[in-house]
C-alpha cells in the first residue's frame, strides 16, 4: 500500500494491530502506520458494511475511524502511535462515548 | 480552565502563524490552537520533522515553511498543538479539546486561520480501498516519508494534481499516468506569451515546469479524460477512464484523486458569518473586508479559509488580521495599521494579480461537482448515492437541510465536509436553480464530535 522511504532507526515504537506487533516510526500518525502495515482496511461502514481506509490524512473525512486502547472512534489519521499502543478495526456502527 | 487573550488564533498554517509572530510583535497576548501536532498546517506539514531527503523531493515551496515555524516559536505566543475546536461563539469564546480533555478560551479578537478542505471529488468506487485523496498521499510524504508502494495513478486537475505526481516520482513511486480532467495543459503550452506578460506569469511557468518534468519521467499524461471510475472488489484494481472516445482501463494499487481546495468554511458558518458564493470557482467563501474583518463584529478570517489565494498570500493576509487586531485594541493607531500594511498589500497584490484570470479559465470539472452516474457516492458517512439525492428532490425536498432529513446525507461523522458542495450542486442541478439560491447545510455545534469524556473534564476544572 504505502512504504517507508527510509527507515525509522532507533526511532520506532512497537504497536499491536489485530494481534500482530508492527515496528513503526515515533512520529508517525496511527493511520499513517496502518497504511505503511497493508492494513487492507482499518474500518467498515456502519450503513453496509462496507471496507474503508483513510483517504484525507486531515482529520476531514472520518474514513479513519478505529479503536485504539479500547477506545472506539478515533481518528487514526489525528493520533500518534505510542509504544505499545493496541489498534483495532472498528467494524460497523459504534457508541459513541467509552 | 477558561482564559482570555488578545488573540486567539485557530489553525496553525501559513495564515496563523504568520497573524501570530505580527500580533506578538505588536504587543498583543496571543494563543494559537491548532488541531495538528507540529506548526505548518497541511502546505506545511511536518517542516520542523521532516526528513533531509525528503524535503529534497519536495523543494523549495516546501522549505520556506521552516522560516515561519521557526519565527512562530521564537515569538511570545502560547501553542497548543493538538487541540480540537469545535465551538465557537460571537464572543470570542472558543470550546476545544485537548489531550482528552475539554477547555474553553476567549479571544478579545478570534482570527479563523482554517485554510482549506480539498474539494470532494465523487466518482464511482472513490470509497474503496487503495482510492485516496492526493493531498492525502501528500501528507504521508510530507510527515511520515511514506509513498505507495505498487501502481499510481493520479487523476484530476489543478496545481496540487501536476504537484504530487511529480513529487512522487522523484521520490521513486512508480507513477503509471497522470489522469488530468482538463485540457489545462494544453492551453497552458499554446498560450505560454499571453500570460508571460502578466506580473504572476510563475505560477504558470511553474506549472508548465512541472509537466516537463512529468514527461521527462516518461509518466504518461493524458489530458481531457472524463467518466473516471475506480474498479475493485473490495480493494482497488483498476482506474477506468474515457478519452476521445475510448474507454480504457489501467490496472493500479493507488488512485490519488484531486480536483483543486475549497475555502474550510466550518468555524465561520458555525458562528453566523455571513458567506457568498464564488462563482468562477464554484465555492462559497465568508464575506471578508481588507483587514480579514467578518461581518461578526469579533471574528476574522486569514488564508485559504477565506478564499483559495495560497500559501504565501495566505501569510500575508495573516499579518493584516494582526494589525486590524492591534489597532482595534488601542496598540497601534490607524495610521500607524494602513502604514504598516502598504508594503504586504504591495506583495499581496503579486500573487493574487493572476487568481481572477486562472479562477475563469479554469473552473473544476462539471461532471465531479455534480457526479451524472446515480450509483455514485455523494455522502461517504451515510452511503448516499448522487441517485437517492436526486430523488430526494423529486419526492419535495427543498434544499441541503432538508435532504438531511429525507437521507441522513450530511449528518455522518464529517458532518458534510466531504459532500456538502456536491449536495449543493445536485440539488441546484435538479431544480434548476443557481447553487448559490439552493444554498449550504447550517452547521451547528460541536463542529467536531466530542465525547462526554472530554464535556467531563471541562466541569471538573
Ligand atoms: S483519514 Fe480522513 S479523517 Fe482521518
Amino acid at each position: 500500500m504505502f512504504r517507508r522511504l527510509h527507515d525509522a532507526g532507533g526511532q520506532s515504537v512497537t504497536i499491536d494491530f489485530e494481534g500482530d506487533a508492527l515496528q513503526v516510526g515515533a512520529q508517525e500518525t496511527v493511520a499513517a502506520a496502518l497504511m505503511a502495515a497493508g492494513a487492507g482496511h482499518s474500518r467498515t461502514t456502519p450503513v453496509s458494511g462496507a471496507p474503508r481506509l483513510p483517504f484525507c490524512m486531515m482529520g476531514v473525512c472520518f474514513d479513519c475511524l478505529v479503536e485504539i486502547d479500547g477506545v472506539p472512534n478515533k481518528q487514526a489519521c489525528m493520533e500518534t502511535v505510542r509504544e505499545g499502543m493496541k489498534i483495532r478495526r472498528q467494524d460497523g456502527k459504534r457508541r459513541l462515548d467509552p | 480552565m477558561s482564559e482570555t487573550v488578545d488573540l486567539l488564533i485557530i489553525g496553525g498554517g501559513p495564515a496563523g502563524l504568520a497573524a501570530a509572530v505580527e500580533a506578538d510583535g505588536l504587543g498583543l497576548s496571543v494563543l494559537l490552537l491548532d488541531e495538528q501536532t507540529e506548526p505548518g498546517g497541511q502546505i506545511y506539514r511536518g517542516i520542523e520533522s521532516v526528513h533531509p531527503d525528503t524535503l529534497t523531493v519536495l523543494r523549495d515551496d516546501y522549505a520556506q515553511g521552516a522560516s515561519l515555524a521557526e519565527a512562530f516559536r521564537r515569538s511570545g505566543s502560547t501553542y497548543r498543538p493538538g487541540a480540537t475546536v469545535w465551538r465557537v461563539d460571537e464572543d470570542g469564546s472558543v470550546a476545544y479539546s485537548q489531550d482528552g480533555k475539554g477547555a474553553t478560551a476567549t479571544g478579545k479578537r478570534v482570527l479563523v486561520a482554517t485554510g482549506a478542505l480539498e474539494r470532494p471529488m465523487p466518482i464511482p468506487g472513490w470509497t474503496l480501498p487503495g482510492v485516496m485523496s492526493a493531498g492525502g498521499a501528500q501528507v504521508l510524504l510530507k510527515s511520515a516519508g511514506m509513498v505507495p508502494s505498487g501502481r499510481v495513478a493520479v487523476a484530476g486537475c489543478g496545481p496540487l494534481a501536476l504537484l504530487i505526481t511529480q513529487q512522487l516520482i522523484s521520490a521513486g513511486a512508480n507513477v503509471v499516468a497522470l489522469l488530468e480532467t482538463t485540457r489545462a495543459g494544453d492551453y497552458l503550452s499554446a498560450t505560454p506569451h499571453l500570460f508571460g506578460a502578466l506580473s504572476a506569469g510563475s505560477y504558470l511557468r511553474k506549472g508548465r515546469r512541472m509537466r516537463r518534468d512529468i514527461k521527462r519521467a516518461d509518466v504518461p499524461i493524458h489530458s481531457g479524460v472524463s467518466d473516471l471510475a475506480a474498479i475493485g472488489e473490495g480493494t482497488l484494481s483498476a482506474v477506468a477512464f474515457s478519452r476521445d472516445g475510448a474507454r480504457t482501463e489501467l490496472a493500479v494499487d493507488t488512485l490519488l484523486l484531486h480536483i483543486g481546495v475549497v475555502p474550510n468554511t466550518q468555524i465561520t458558518r458555525q458562528v453566523f458569518c455571513e458567506h457568498e458564493w464564488y462563482a468562477p470557482q464554484r465555492y462559497w467563501r465568508p464575506v471578508r473586508d481588507d483587514w480579514g474583518a467578518t461581518s461578526q463584529a469579533q471574528i476574522a478570517v486569514a488564508g485559504d479559509g477565506g478564499g483559495i489565494d495560497g500559501a504565501a498570500a495566505a501569510a500575508l493576509h495573516g499579518r493584516l488580521a494582526a494589525l486590524d487586531a492591534a489597532c482595534r485594541q488601542g496598540k497601534i493607531e490607524l495610521a500607524e495599521r494602513n502604514r504598516r500594511a502598504d508594503p504586504i498589500r504591495y506583495e499581496l497584490a503579486g500573487h493574487q494579480a493572476i487568481r481572477p484570470l486562472l479562477d475563469t479559465l479554469f473552473p473544476p470539472p462539471q461532471d465531479l461537482c455534480a457526479p451524472p452516474d446515480d450509483a455514485t457516492l455523494v455522502c461517504r458517512c451515510e452511503e448516499i448515492s448522487a441517485g437517492d439525492i436526486r430523488e430526494a428532490v423529486a419526492l419535495g425536498a427543498m434544499g441541503p437541510n432538508q435532504l438531511k432529513a429525507f437521507t441522513r446525507c450530511g449528518m455522518g461523522p464529517c458532518q458534510g465536509r466531504m459532500c456538502g458542495l456536491t449536495v449543493a450542486e445536485l440539488v441546484a442541478q435538479a431544480k434548476g436553480e443557481s447553487v448559490e439560491d439552493v444554498g449550504y447545510y447550517r452547521i451547528r455545534p460541536p463542529i467536531k464530535p466530542v465525547t462526554m469524556g472530554e464535556l467531563a473534564a471541562m466541569a471538573d476544572d
